[in-house]
């Protein structure tokens, strides 16, 4: 079941996509209601960041197996401005947009593992992971 | 010259074509149910030979009419364009057994170009219509039902949202909110959320708006239908929701918003 699949973003509409085939996966894999929850709205943000910052990227998601423990990965990854102030975007209520500045912070919440890497002027890719219990 | 040479060769040309269509006939069509009839394809290949007569395809419109109808019975556009490359292959590979030199050839080529071209473009440009008009039909058909302000009881009113919650959609909601309330003097206004699959920060942003600018109008916003999954996300990302009153359910909330608004459902036994 190692297949990663991929959504590309684009638009408001691509975020639904990317999300609803996250629902579908964690679903699959056997996470109960409030992890699917967690890992949509997770997508859901790293897709509207990508929509809104970045302009067009894609988010892929793949099970993943590590040593029988099993979970999701959620990768988003785009080609935008970049990160310049990392450690600022993860402070709660940091925002550029004029949001709620919850969002990265947020899907560190949300998930188990987090990770972010962004060159200024190349792009970002975040990834994210839940493990099933 | 090379309408005359199809005029003449018609019939071959035909049998030529409708070989070739039914190599990929199969495979195109399947997985829909349709049955494009034989009488379709050589309907199809008919308009064609009628138009290479014509300098300018739009002269009687059948054509247009043609590719409407055909494309309407939900014919894929791939079955059409291959059907259309067909008809230059048999044509080419009928040229080149005839004994011609590479000026004439490379005139005849340029004709055919002037020939099937438009059509093609007729037909993609054809296809790419409907699914514009599909679309936005069914674009105006999601905001007709998108947020609707449904008056209750005296100065009660429920706004239930439904489905996921885009820009668009959260500019309408502010809008018939705030115009809702003022149009129905509501001193109360329920934002059910049962049916909103995912809040993320953007939609809570957008309630927590929508929510303070009916406090300024001077009247209260309650959020209901929080599920208990939904609950736990919200408090994972950090929003901040404790600025308007929220219950678990319709139900609950109503009984509080009839409270605010000092009335009471008296059963008549």
């Amino acid at each position: 079941m190692d297949i990663q699949s991929c959504v590309e973003v684009r638009n408001e509409w691509d975020i639904v996509s990317a999300r609803q085939l996250g629902r579908n996966m964690a679903k699959e894999l056997g996470f109960g209601n409030v992890d699917q929850a967690r890992i949509t709205t997770a997508i859901s943000e790293l897709a509207r960041n990508i929509y809104l910052y970045a302009g067009r990227g894609k988010i892929c998601i793949e099970p993943i197996n590590q040593l029988g423990k099993k979970g999701l990965r959620i990768v988003a990854l785009d080609n935008g401005p970049g990160i310049r102030e990392i450690r600022k975007v993860m402070e709660d209520g940091y925002t550029t947009s004029g949001g709620l500045g919850a969002g990265l912070p947020g899907v560190k919440r949300l998930m188990d593992e987090f990770s972010i890497e962004s060159t200024v002027d190349v792009g970002t890719e975040i990834s994210a992971t839940k493990w099933l219990r | 010259m090379i309408v005359q040479m199809v005029n003449e060769n018609q019939e071959t040309l035909k049998n030529n074509w409708i070989k070739e269509v039914n190599l990929f006939k199969e495979k195109e069509l399947a997985g829909t149910t349709l049955k494009f009839s034989d009488e379709t394809d050589q309907q199809f290949f008919n308009m064609l030979i009628k138009h290479i007569n014509y300098h300018d395809i739009s002269k009687d419109g059948t054509l247009d009419e043609f590719f409407d109808q055909v494309l309407h019975t939900g014919l894929p556009l791939s079955y059409i364009t291959q059907g259309l490359q067909a008809a230059r292959r048999v044509i080419v590979n009928f040229l080149v057994k005839t004994e011609m030199d590479k000026e004439k050839l490379a005139s005849v080529y340029r004709e055919i170009d002037r020939w099937l071209d438009p059509i093609l473009n007729q037909v993609v440009e054809n296809s790419s219509q409907i699914w514009e008009r599909t679309v936005s039909i069914q674009k105006t058909a999601l905001l007709e039902l998108s947020a609707p302000l449904i008056p209750v009881f005296k100065n009660i009113s429920v706004m239930p949202l439904i489905g996921s919650i885009d820009t668009e959609r959260a500019k309408l909601i502010m809008e018939n909110l705030l115009n809702g309330v003022i149009k129905y003097r509501s001193e109360v206004v329920l934002i059910d959320i049962t049916g909103v699959p995912v809040v993320d920060t953007m939609v809570a942003h957008h309630i927590i708006q929508a929510a303070d600018a009916v406090r300024l109008l001077g009247s209260t916003c309650i959020l209901v239908g929080i599920r208990p999954e939904i609950a736990q996300t919200i408090v994972s990302l950090g929003i901040d929701l404790s600025l308007f009153p929220t219950k678990s359910t319709l139900q609950k909330g109503m009984e509080n918003a009839l409270e605010i608004t000092n009335q009471q459902l008296i059963s008549n036994k």
